[in-house]
């Protein structure tokens, strides 16, 4: 079960390598002339070409490129020339370190809201939460971004921007990533503290639910004690896409807060058109993000037994 | 603080204005409409008044400017005052009436480009639950593959090579929500394709587009007006966002996302004048899921 799942997200990531890189296949033209523009002599032209090995025909740099990728060779920047891996290679661990920090934050907030919705469902407090996680989700992420700069920043406690070097120490920069983990966390929240809500309570119909209730269990334990351990799957799973969702979500935070991360190279490289660190930054996001389906696929398998038994 | 507690005031003069419309339709509307006004809950009246009060803006925005959309008035960053009520923006444009030109332009787009991710996805999800085999079969495995790539990522890849235009933009983010319009679509329409009255209608010998616009549409439509709503507000929201990145619509053009983008070094200074676009965004998707959030529970049928 799991290794057929595994080999099919392997599969599903080689053809989104083949999706990104046949996507400047498309390049009215080729890259070299997207490059220099109108205006350049065929001499210039043949030289760039020869440069970026353009000659070749395609499968051999998709090729090419893919086993570079591999091994973590990028190739070079288009704008400046450098090597893409050394663009990335800090700032990868920059922006993991922000969606882990935020999802620290964002998971055990949304299951403890969700779980308590779920047992005062219908009261005030259910009510006010719904309501607040439908705000939430409406709002842009550079909006809460904001009011969360002139909440807290203006007024000195936490730094709008982040200036991470290497050597920041570690409680330095929980401090001054504060800011734009919390944004992302209330982006995330709402959602999963939802899902949370809903799983649980359609178990609450349940007969075996019911039961406890007859025998006189507390209306806490009975959700923490039988509720939660079969509601666990759908969890997981909003869970792991929430965090697949970070992943996006982190490319505009980053912006905002000036974040030296993966999300504020690719909207660079976006607007100088550098379509090598955009592929390349694109390629890893989205392993990431197939990475979390996969792992919330897995995790799910393995907390259901019918699931992970089957006859 | 007081500029929050005039947002609240606003927000509770709108509800309050929502509840009394909805009373007054109760008492004058007959039959069918009387009936909608009255389950209608006050969520989602709120959420009408607000996007016909957006619609009227955006409709209206050329009489109820004080100043031209790209012209330049006054000094940059200008405080609030009597003339410019909101103040003037980086280059000195006033900042009310290109919050009110914003409607016509971000909001426009957004339309512009749900409807035709709307268009093209279900039309094509209709056709490959109706034709199935190889066909669907195709479509389908196409859409798995390209959903696998989160959609802003997809997006920014797609604008890099196609550069950033407004038309790039729009096609780019219609052809990225096709894709999910599409999995609701052909989603719902198998649902439909198996009933009798279809089986009917292919022995009369109708072709495949009678059958879509006929017979499978007008029967899938209630999921699909509500889907409509929330592709909406992703579509607004991804477009905002990708303003605010500056890769979206540009200046001069009027749009509150890049209007945050253009004026954010006055948050630093405690100003709020540049969270009012990002505001109008917020206010303006919270109605529409005010909304989305009755008719899905019209649609399910479900009862207190």
């Amino acid at each position: 079960m799991i290794a057929l799942r595994v080999a099919l997200g392997i599969g599903l990531l080689f053809i989104v390598s083949l999706i990104i890189f046949g996507a400047t296949e498309l390049l009215p033209g080729d890259l070299a002339q997207q490059l220099l523009g109108q205006g350049a002599t065929p001499e210039t032209l043949a030289a760039l070409r020869e440069q970026l090995g353009l000659n070749d025909p395609a499968p051999v740099r998709y090729w090419n490129w893919l086993s570079g990728a591999l091994t973590g060779d990028f190739g070079v920047s288009l704008s400046n020339g450098r090597p893409i891996s050394e663009l990335i290679g800090a700032r990868l661990g920059n922006t993991v370190f922000l969606a882990l920090y935020a999802a620290s934050l964002a998971v055990p907030i949304s299951l403890v809201l969700g779980i308590l919705a779920a047992l005062w469902r219908n009261s005030i407090f259910d009510r006010a939460a719904n309501a607040g996680a439908l705000t939430a989700i409406s709002f842009p992420e550079f909006f809460v971004a904001y009011i969360l700069v002139l909440w807290l920043a203006q007024t000195g406690i936490f730094p709008s921007m982040v200036r991470i070097n290497p050597t920041t120490t570690f409680g330095d920069r929980i401090y001054m990533t504060f800011l734009p983990a919390l944004t992302l966390t209330l982006v995330v929240t709402a959602h999963m503290m939802r899902m949370t809500r809903a799983a649980i309570i359609n178990l609450m119909a349940s007969p075996y639910i019911e039961m406890a209730r007859l025998k006189g269990l507390s209306p806490l334990r009975i959700v923490l004690r039988h509720a939660v351990p079969n509601a666990l799957a759908p969890i997981i799973n909003v869970i792991a896409l929430n965090l697949a969702y970070l992943i996006t979500g982190v490319v505009v935070v980053e912006v905002v807060f000036v974040y030296p991360g993966l999300g504020q190279l690719m909207v660079d490289a976006v607007s100088n058109r550098d379509i090598a660190v955009v592929q390349a930054v694109a390629l890893i996001f989205a392993a990431a993000y197939i990475a979390l389906n996969l792992l919330a696929d897995v995790l799910s398998t393995i907390t259901n037994p019918r699931l992970m038994h089957r006859r | 603080m007081s500029f929050a507690v005039s947002v609240i005031i606003g927000l509770a003069g709108l509800f309050a204005l929502a509840a009394a419309l909805r009373a007054a339709a109760r008492a004058g509307l007959s039959g069918r409409a009387r009936s909608i006004a009255n389950d209608i809950p006050l969520t989602a009246a709120f959420g009408l008044l607000v996007i016909a009060i957006y619609a009227a803006v955006a409709i209206a925005a050329p009489a109820l400017a004080p100043f031209a959309e790209r012209e330049i008035v006054g000094n940059q960053f200008e405080a609030w005052s009597a003339e410019h009520l909101l103040g003037t923006d980086r280059i000195g444009r006033d900042m009310l009436s290109r919050l009110i030109y914003g409607a016509r332009n971000t909001v426009g787009i957004a339309f512009a480009t749900t409807a035709l991710a709307f268009v093209v996805g279900s039309i094509l999800g209709l056709w490959a639950a109706l034709t199935g085999g190889w066909l669907d079969q195709v479509l389908s495995r196409i859409v798995d593959a390209f959903m696998s790539i989160p959609a802003l990522i997809f997006s920014l890849l797609l604008l890099t090579i196609f550069g950033t235009s407004v038309l790039t933009l729009i096609l780019v983010i219609a052809a990225v929500d096709a894709t999910r319009v599409f999995r609701l679509a052909r989603a719902v329409a198998q649902g439909i394709v198996v009933m009798d009255y279809i089986e009917a209608a292919k022995l009369r010998g109708e072709g495949a587009w009678f059958l879509i616009r006929r017979e499978i549409l007008p029967n899938a439509l209630a999921p699909l007006v509500a889907e409509f709503g929330l592709r909406f507000c992703f579509v607004f929201l991804t477009i905002s966002s990708l303003s605010f990145l500056g890769l979206g619509i540009k200046p001069p053009t009027a749009d509150w996302g890049s209007m945050v983008r253009d004026n954010a070094t006055l948050i630093t200074f405690g100003d709020i004048t540049p969270l009012l676009p990002a505001g109008c965004i917020a206010l303006l998707t919270v109605a529409v899921n005010f909304v989305v959030d009755w008719q899905l529970y019209r649609a399910s049928g479900l009862k207190e």
